[in-house]
Order: C-alpha cells, then structure tokens, then sequence
C-alpha cells in the first residue's frame, strides 16, 4: 500500500472509533506522542511511590499500614502494565529508563512535591489520585488499544485509591484538633498542585492539537479539570475541609465550580526541574537501578547458564 | 515467679507476631529501592503478608493478655525490651543479597514451625498457621531462587551472596532455643518443639546453597536474646520511626 492509502485507513480506523492496534500501519508522530505519553503515564506510576513509601514505616497503625503497602503495589503494577503497553510501540523498557535518567522523559511534575505529614498521604490518594483517575477514566477510549486496555485495568484500582485517601482525610477531621490542623496544612499544599496535573488551559496546550484529532487525547485539560473541582469542591465541604481559593464560587447558570487563578509560573518552574523534589526523586530512581545493576547482571548470567544446558 | 498460663500464652504470641511485624517494616523498607520494579512489587508484597500476619496474631494477643488492648496499641505502645522477635529479623536490608540470606534463613524456619503449628491445640493459632503457611511457601520459594540465582550468577553476585550468608549466620542459633516458655507450651500441645526443627532446616539450606554452589557458612558464635528481648541496636530505630505517631499524638485516633 501507498503511504497515502494506509493514512486514509489509518484515519478511517480512527474516525469509527476503533482501536489501533500494534500490527496496524500508524503515523510516526501517533506513535511518538504515544511513546511520549505512556512513558510519561509509566514513569509517573513509579516515581509516585517515592512520596507515599516514604510513609510506609510510620503508617499509624497496622491497617493503615497494609492500605498503603497495597495501593503502592498497585501504583507499581499499574507502572509493569504501561511500560508493556509502550513496549508494543517498539522501545524497550530499558530504554524508557534510560530516557527517564537523561531526562528526555518526564514524569507527573506532582510527584515532586514531598509527602510531609500523615495526613499528605491522605491528600495524596484523595485529590492526586482522584485527579489522575478522571483523567485515566477518559483514556479508556483512548485510540491506541494496549493502552486503551491498560487503562481500563487501572481504573478499576483507582476508585480504591481514592476512597482511601478520602478516608484518612475524614478520618482525621473527626480527630483531635492537631489531627484537623494537619488534613487542612495538608489540603492547602495539594490543592492547587492537584489542579496543575491536568496541564496548561486549553488555549495554551502545545500538545492537545494531534493528540485531540487522533483520538488519543479524549477530552481537553480544562474540560478534566473542571470535572475534578465539581466533584471534590464537595467531598471537602463534606467532612469541613476548606478548599484554599477565595475566588471559588459555584456558578448556577452553569453548574459549575470556578476557581481562581493558577500560579503557571510555578507549573513551568517545576517542570523545568526546580520543585521542591525532582532532584531527590531522580537521584533515588538513578541510585537504586545503579545499585541494583550486579542484581540484574547475575539474573541474566544464570537465565543464560540455564538455557545452555537445556540444549546441551 | 510462675506466670500464668495466658501469660505464657501472651508472650508466645509475641514472638511470632513480632517476627512478622520487625521483618514486615525492614521489606517495607525496599519500596523504590529494588534492583528491578517486578522485585520491588515481590518485597513490598512480602512486606504485606508479614504486616498482615503481625496484625492477626497480636489481636490474638490481645485476647489473651485481656487487658483491653488493641492489636495497634500492642505494635505502637509496647517498649524495646517487651518486643520478642529474633534478633535475625531486625538485621538492615544491606544490598540485596543481605536481604535474601536472612528471608531464607526465617522463610525455611517459618515453614517448619508453622508447618508443626498446624498441629496446635490452640485453635486460634493452628487458624492462623493455616494461612500464613500458604504464604510462606511463597516466600521460601521465592528467596530460595534468587539465593541459587545469585549464588550461581556472575563472580560479584556469588561473593555477595556467600558474605550476606556468613554475616546473618550467627543469629540463626537462636531460631531454635527452648526456654521455660516454649517447654512449657510444647507439653501442653501449643507450640512446637524447636529443636526437632533444626535438623530439617539445615537441611533444606544446605540443598538450596549446594544448588547455589554456595558453602554453608562453618558454625561459630551464635547471639541470642530476644527470648528476654534483648535485642541489638538496630530494634531501637526501627520502634522509633513505627511508632513515632501514636507516640507523638497519645491521644489521636488514626
Ligand atoms: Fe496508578
Ligand atoms: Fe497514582
Ligand atoms: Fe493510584
């Protein structure tokens, strides 16, 4: 087939809502931005356990401490399920990594914000969770089938992630006035860093415009934020949380929350590596695939020894 | 001072919580540290049987002490000298060879002694042993191969594995001490007999490091203690980072 030809079906798969598959012909840049953006989805699962495992040894109590071991794991799997998924796309997951420690892949930039208190690990499942979700939600009619698929997996972990951050977070607004003080400290500083996941206004998107028309992208970044305030505005009036924007305010016409503004400069210093975490979450990324090298090494060297003798 | 019986049945239940509990925090501690993601997800899972084992043994615990505590205030609230695990377990992670040793040594000890709790005249025990030991079997299998993996893989890994080995040695004497507390309890059919324990033990270590082309490390000196809960240092820090919150907030719920 002509490359023009295959474009035409290309498009045709694309405008009747099916899938594309690994063994169907792709434009490149759909498969770049797809490398791009499930290697990004994939990195962020893994570096996210970095803040919540710093709260592993000292979870208050033993079923607190089993929630998190657990939804850690999952964040980890939910890691193996998209490097896979990326995988199809003809890149390894050696050299996702690899990209990862130059820094030519990136991750969530929320994730480099610190897990100060117990209550951010309530923060961090309610809101960082619950932000991701409704994104991922609307990934699962992304065009590209693994990831698609991989997506429809991970939600079903998600709405537990979210429910148990919510928890801690009720939890502790029913606490002592020291356990109150630390969910509020820990909402204002997740707040506004939740928002921020869901990337730049509409109007200002570098990536949205392909990404819309193929159909990997499913809905705009202010469309998924706007869904994201609706649903938690309320959950923390709920349990008597105060959501820090004094320019919140429920608008009847549209049934809808607004918000104010949101620092960009912030959002753009982050990204650009000067959070208060991404030097740390890298090092600790780089230091333990560095450490684990002669692991890895061993590993391969005795698979080898094992399949030589199966065919002597 | 003779102890009665829920006592001794009290501080039994102890030592088999605390192992879980101790070695459930030191795996914790591999979160984002493994040499590959598939083994920081097998580590931290081990890390969840163990936390989740700890927790039902000391509810147990706390039936038998009957003095109103919880599961939580008995893993938060208790000092040093009252925790019992083996000293084997609070050992550091090292690199990963130090941490696959000491789960070998207690995963194959575990199988052993659960294997005979089975058998407990406590029902709430032998309850207990009956699904903890389809965990274990996993993580002996699980250690097992990475032990023969390493011990039969590159130059580097071989030497790590025979060090960690050698190092973690001397606190697998103590795995089978009888005190007044364990005799007591065997005669009464609740606990096992430890020292009709170690000879299957050194056996099964002595396959796993033959098929790992490993030596086994020459017994010498042996540390023990933790029957009276003496402990080395290590157990200090770990109590204070895990029970820091409940310690902190006294009051607090969580
Ligand atoms: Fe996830
Ligand atoms: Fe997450
Ligand atoms: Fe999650």
């Amino acid at each position: 087939m002509e490359n023009e030809t295959k474009l035409k079906h290309f498009e045709s798969l694309i405008d009747a809502d099916s899938n594309i598959e690994p063994r169907d012909w792709m434009p490149e840049d759909y498969r770049k931005h797809l490398v791009r953006q499930i290697s990004q989805h994939a990195h962020s699962e893994v570096i996210g356990m970095q803040p919540e495992g710093n709260w592993i040894s000292r979870a208050p109590s033993l079923r607190a401490k089993k929630i998190l071991l657990a939804k850690i794991q999952d964040e980890g799997g939910h890691g193996l399920y998209l490097y896979s998924a990326a995988e199809t796309l003809g890149i390894s997951r050696d050299e996702l990594i690899e990209q990862l420690h130059s820094g030519k892949a990136k991750y969530s930039s929320i994730f480099n914000y610190p897990a100060l208190t117990w209550a951010d690990i309530g923060a961090i499942g309610w809101l960082v969770d619950g932000a991701a979700i409704v994104n991922q939600v609307s990934l699962q009619r992304t065009s590209y089938g693994p990831y698609a698929r991989a997506m429809v997996r991970i939600c079903k972990e998600e709405s537990f992630h979210q429910r148990q951050g919510y928890e801690i977070m009720a939890h502790m607004m029913q606490g002592t006035p020291e356990q109150q003080e630390m969910a509020q400290d820990a909402m204002n500083r997740w707040w506004w860093p939740a928002l921020m996941m869901f990337g730049p206004h509409d109007t200002n998107s570098p990536h949205s415009g392909n990404a819309i028309k193929w159909k990997i992208k499913r809905a705009s970044n202010d469309i998924l934020r706007q869904k994201f305030i609706d649903k938690t505005v309320q959950q923390a009036e709920l349990i008597g949380l105060t959501v820090p924007d004094k320019d919140l305010k429920w608008n009847e016409e549209t049934k809808h929350y607004e918000h104010g503004e949101i620092n960009w400069e912030e959002f753009q210093s982050v990204i650009n590596g000067n959070g208060p975490c991404n030097k740390q979450r890298m090092e600790n990324h780089i230091k333990a695939h560095h450490e684990g090298e002669w692991v890895r090494k061993a590993a391969t060297a005795y698979a080898l020894k094992q399949n030589q003798s199966v065919k002597q | 001072m003779r102890l009665q019986q829920n006592e001794v049945l009290f501080l039994y239940t102890l030592r088999l919580a605390d192992d879980a509990l101790i070695l459930g925090h030191r795996l914790g501690e591999w979160c984002s540290k493994a040499p590959i993601l598939e083994e920081d997800l097998a580590l931290t899972n081990i890390a969840l049987d163990m936390i989740g084992r700890a927790e039902a043994i000391l509810r147990y615990a706390a039936e038998v002490e009957g003095k109103g505590h919880t599961e939580d205030d008995l893993a938060y609230k208790r000092p040093e000298r009252k925790f019992y695990n083996h000293l084997l377990v609070e050992q550091e992670n090292g690199d990963f060879a130090h941490t696959i040793a000491r789960q070998l040594f207690i995963s194959t000890f575990e199988y052993h002694l659960y294997t005979a709790l089975l058998k407990s005249s406590d029902e709430n025990i032998a309850g207990i042993a009956a699904k903890a030991i389809k965990e274990i079997k996993y993580h002996k299998k699980h250690a097992s191969d990475w032990c023969i993996r390493l011990g039969d893989g590159t130059e580097e890994s071989k030497e790590r594995m025979q060090t960690a080995l050698n190092d973690l040695w001397m606190y697998t004497g103590e795995l089978f001490e009888m005190d007044d507390i364990n005799e007591w309890l065997h005669e009464g059919g609740i606990a096992a007999d430890l020292r009709k324990l170690e000879g299957p033990w050194k056996t099964d270590i002595v396959d796993v490091l033959a098929q790992a082309k490993l030596t086994v490390p020459s017994s010498g000196y042996m540390q023990t203690g933790s029957r009276k809960g003496i402990h080395t240092e290590k157990l200090g820090y770990i109590l204070a980072e895990m029970q820091y919150l409940q310690r902190a907030y006294p009051t607090a719920k969580w």
